[in-house]
């Protein structure tokens, strides 16, 4: 039974990564660029929440809501003023240590403010645990709602992006920002949208990485924030599915690994798996095969 | 027994049929010509020839081998050359680098000797250099052997992609629209050089071209290629008056 | 007709300004330590400066001159270290003379990296561009978590292995524990001097320089520029991959050898062999202009010192560090900047008047 168990929790930390990665593949397969800084912002979103319901006690509700809307705005600013600028620049690694640039920036600011010291977060997650199996197996309440988040939020992705018009767009600026802007589409605006959106699931995915794992500090988002990532090439980067299986299935590897193999040697078999399969599917499980023109 | 020899070469992408039982001669020496509208499929054939793609069925014999779906670094070493269409240089290496990695097969010495700087880098280098140059001054680059490739203007940046493939000793060049994006002068010397070549280096030339007046100039024969197949061929002058050559390019 | 002739190569000047570069901060420095000016805090940065001048020169290799980008950089330093620190604690007693020691351990420790390179290069050199970065990551990571749960360990038997822990390795009594999990490596013996480094610096780019304006040198290029064209002309694309990238590999082992020497306990974490490092010596790389190996060497010096320099603000030099990082970023990359900085450039503004002398 305590397999199902560790099953169980390695589900609910890859839908944690598969919400995380989710950002990480809609701001790359748009605005083509990995933003490191992405785990950062999370961490943001964590310490915003944490201000609002623990510092200042106000319902968690309203903690949320403050950092989505904080971590919304961070997002399309550095969006504007560190990544814009570097759009057409010659060379694409100028704009990934930008990020680079911008994640250290997030985390010192955040030490500066609220020190090295680790806070302890009071979860969020109001919901109650459920138990199974004659009381050998409880999920928890956190375990609960962030499977079920992560579930709501990859379907409204997709249909957002199938159906709205907002959507259509950022498939055309991912296909070709100059066929898309001839087309009369707003590229500016579509990529600010992505990072706005990509920010937002950064907040809810803080709000959820903190209660489940309720200690926090500046460095708080950035392993998980490179694990979505992997999560996010697992899947076939710029894939939304792909991220969300991407996710679980590194969530759940990790998980199994810990519980079966050796804790220390987790996260290099979940890397070793990685490099297996991409060795056998290049772009990742669900990534489209690039063919160069000759 | 023709120097390039291929046989019901075929490829197929998804579902498409992209050449069908395409089939040609040229002989050693010949200046041939590989027309037809545009997605009529005449690049793929010259993917299939250098093996960037695999062809589906046929065969293709060079001087007597068969090299149906080598790698393109055997195809090459085999002694196929060519330029693309879409060039495709060196753009970070000088013009003069750019014609010595052309002949990297063919002046070899050690890495270990490279970095040691051992006396044959030093001999051979200097061959490289000879060589280079002497490649150069054919297609009049030899002023600009220092610039950094992607400074040339268009028409030398076709011409050095030449003199690249050339420095790798093919005994078949391939050359992919050499005159695209070229003006009516620039052209006309390019005609001129292109029959140098043949003639300096008794080098062997198939050619994919649109410009009439190009191919019309310097083609001994004509293969025309529509929808995937061999629509004609035969002599330059027949096939350019053959009606549905005709009906094929300028439509019903 | 308009041709940029400032772009024109002049490679054999620039590469002895290198070396000449590198000649005279050495001996500026010598001078100023043996004048006893330089502050022991700078006087100890003088290795880790060569470390990193060596990491970013090397991953300039893989990164500038093959055209690939790598974040594992780290983890093939890591491979150097463990393997350098091994061979001199434990022929520590077996070889008296330091020097020869050291020149062993570091010969080792580049042969160790190397084989990792060649490991791990062969499948994953033909992934492109992002997958290649996080493979090579994810490379560095294992590496990382590998050596933290390794035990070895020697007694009269000869050398014993476990994963476990330091006991499952049974080692009869006078035996010692070489490698103790994630304890790493105690006392290793402090061999890594100024001079040494310097030294292999100047080695690395003669190679670096030479392999660079040679044959092979010339291959690696023309794959970064065009790999289809370079296959066409006959260039084995996976053979001159493989080599550019296992080059750097052991020139990373041989940084990580130095800094093994410069410590006296080796300790695998994220800090310095993680993820981090490898971004941060991609950050030089990047700031000194890709391919630009005069320009990886400045970078590193830079920023090593800058947060060193900014001591004095504390809590406020990485901050402060970050920022200087995005400024110069866009400032050095961003085409509207590019096009400010030209059109305001002094060289610019010079050219104008002559030309207006002449009409």
């Amino acid at each position: 039974m305590s397999f199902i168990s560790y099953l169980i929790n390695g589900i609910s930390l890859g839908s944690l990564y598969a919400l995380i990665a989710l950002g990480y593949t809609m701001v790359y397969g748009i605005a083509k660029m990995l933003n490191f800084a992405h785990g950062d912002i999370i961490m943001v979103g964590g310490f915003s929440i944490f201000i609002v319901s623990t510092t200042l006690g106000l319902p968690p509700l309203l903690g949320i809501l403050t950092a989505v809307v904080i971590c919304t705005a961070l997002g399309m600013t550095i969006e504007k003023i560190a990544y814009k600028p570097l759009r057409k620049a010659a060379s694409p690694l100028a704009v990934l240590i930008t990020a680079i640039g911008v994640s250290y920036l997030l985390q010192n600011v955040a030490l500066l403010i609220f020190g090295a010291n680790t806070k302890l977060f009071t979860s969020v997650v109001k919901v109650p645990p459920v138990t199974m199996g004659e009381g050998q197996i409880t999920i928890s309440g956190e375990t609960i709602a962030t499977i079920v988040v992560s579930i709501i939020i990859m379907i409204c992705l997709m249909l957002f992006i199938k159906k709205s018009k907002a959507g259509q767009a950022m498939l055309a600026v991912s296909e070709d920002k100059g066929a898309a802007e001839l087309m009369g589409i707003n590229v500016n605006a579509t990529i600010s949208l992505t990072f706005a959106i990509g920010s937002a699931l950064a907040a809810i995915a803080g709000a959820l990485l903190c209660s489940a794992y309720p200690t926090l500090t500046p460095y708080t988002g950035a392993m998980p924030g490179i694990k979505a990532f992997v999560a996010a090439v697992f899947g076939g980067i710029g894939s939304i599915p792909g991220a969300f299986i991407g996710g679980i299935l590194l969530g759940v590897i990790e998980n199994l690994s810990k519980a079966y193999i050796s804790s220390q040697m987790a996260d290099a078999i979940v890397f070793g798996v990685l490099i297996l399969v991409l060795l056998v599917k290049p772009t990742g499980i669900l990534g489209k095969k690039i063919n160069e023109k000759v | 027994m023709a120097l390039l020899d291929v046989k019901n070469l075929g490829i197929s992408f998804g579902g498409l049929r992209a050449v069908d039982s395409f089939h040609i001669e040229v002989e050693k020496g010949q200046l041939y010509g590989l027309i037809g509208p545009n997605g009529a499929g005449k690049t793929t054939v010259f993917n299939m020839l250098t093996g960037v793609y695999q062809p589906g069925d046929g065969k293709i014999t060079l001087d007597g081998n068969d090299i149906t779906g080598k790698r393109t670094i055997d195809i090459n070493r085999a002694g196929i050359a060519r330029t693309f269409q879409n060039i495709r240089l060196f753009k970070e290496l000088t013009v003069m680098d750019n014609v010595k990695v052309g002949l990297h097969e063919h002046y070899k010495y050690s890495t270990i000797a490279g970095i040691l700087r051992l006396p044959s880098y030093y001999k051979k280098e200097k061959e490289m250099n000879v060589k280079a140059l002497e490649l150069l001054k054919v297609f009049d680059l030899d002023k600009e052997k220092d610039f950094l490739a992607s400074n040339l203007p268009y028409g030398k940046q076709r011409k050095l992609e030449i003199a690249r493939a050339l420095a790798t000793n093919p005994k078949l060049l391939l050359l992919d629209e050499p005159a695209a994006g070229m003006n009516p002068n620039e052209t006309k010397e390019l005609m001129d050089t292109i029959r140098f070549v043949r003639d300096e280096f008794d080098m062997t030339i198939l050619l994919i071209e649109h410009d009439m007046k190009l191919v019309a100039g310097i083609c001994e024969k004509l293969t025309v290629l529509n929808f995937g197949q061999v629509l004609a061929e035969g002599n330059t002058a027949e096939v350019l008056q053959n009606p549905q050559v005709i009906t094929a390019y300028l439509g019903e | 007709m308009k041709i940029k002739t400032n772009k024109i190569k002049k490679v054999s000047k620039s590469s002895f300004t290198i070396y000449g570069m590198v000649i005279l901060a050495y001996v500026i420095m010598q001078i100023l330590v043996a004048t006893g000016s330089l502050s022991s805090l700078m006087e100890g940065l003088l290795v880790p400066l060569c470390i990193y001048v060596i990491l970013a020169v090397s991953l300039n290799l893989t990164v500038g001159i093959l055209g690939e980008l790598s974040l594992g950089h780290a983890g093939f330093m890591c491979v150097g270290a463990f393997t350098g620190a091994f061979f001199s604690v434990a022929t520590v007693d077996l070889i008296p003379i330091p020097i020869l020691r050291f020149v062993i351990a570091i010969i080792l420790g580049a042969l160790a990296a190397a084989v990792f390179g060649i490991i791990l290069g062969i499948p994953v050199l033909r992934l492109r561009g992002d997958y290649l970065a996080i493979v090579t990551l994810a490379f560095g990571e294992i590496i990382k978590n590998f050596v933290n749960v390794i035990y070895i360990g020697t007694d009269k038997n000869g050398f014993h292995f476990s994963m476990k822990d330091a006991v499952s390795l049974k080692l009869e009594e006078g035996g010692k524990v070489i490698i103790n999990g994630a304890q790493g490596i105690t006392g290793t013996p402090n061999d890594s001097t100024f001079t040494a480094g310097v030294i292999m610096i100047l080695i690395i780019l003669l190679i670096i320089l030479n392999l660079v304006n040679s044959r092979a040198g010339r291959a690696i290029m023309a794959i970064r520029d065009n790999r289809i064209a370079a296959e066409s002309i006959g260039i084995n694309i996976t053979k001159y991959k493989l080599m550019a990238f296992t080059i750097s590999a052991s020139m990373a082992g041989v940084a990580g050898v130095l800094y093994a020497h410069n410590l006296s306990t080796l300790t695998a974490l994220p800090k310095n062999f993680g993820y981090n490092m490898s971004i941060m010596i991609l950050v030089f790389v990047v700031l000194g202009g890709i391919g630009n190996i005069g320009g990886s060497i400045i970078a590193a010096i830079l920023l090593t010192l800058l947060p060193e320099l900014l001591r004095g603000l504390n809590d406020y030099r990485m901050l402060i560090y970050a920022i200087v990082l995005i400024a110069m970023m866009i400032f050095n990359s961003s085409p509207r900047a590019i096009e400010l900085r030209e059109r305001y450039s002094l060289k610019r503004m010079f050219a104008k008047k002559t030309k207006g002398e002449d009409a």
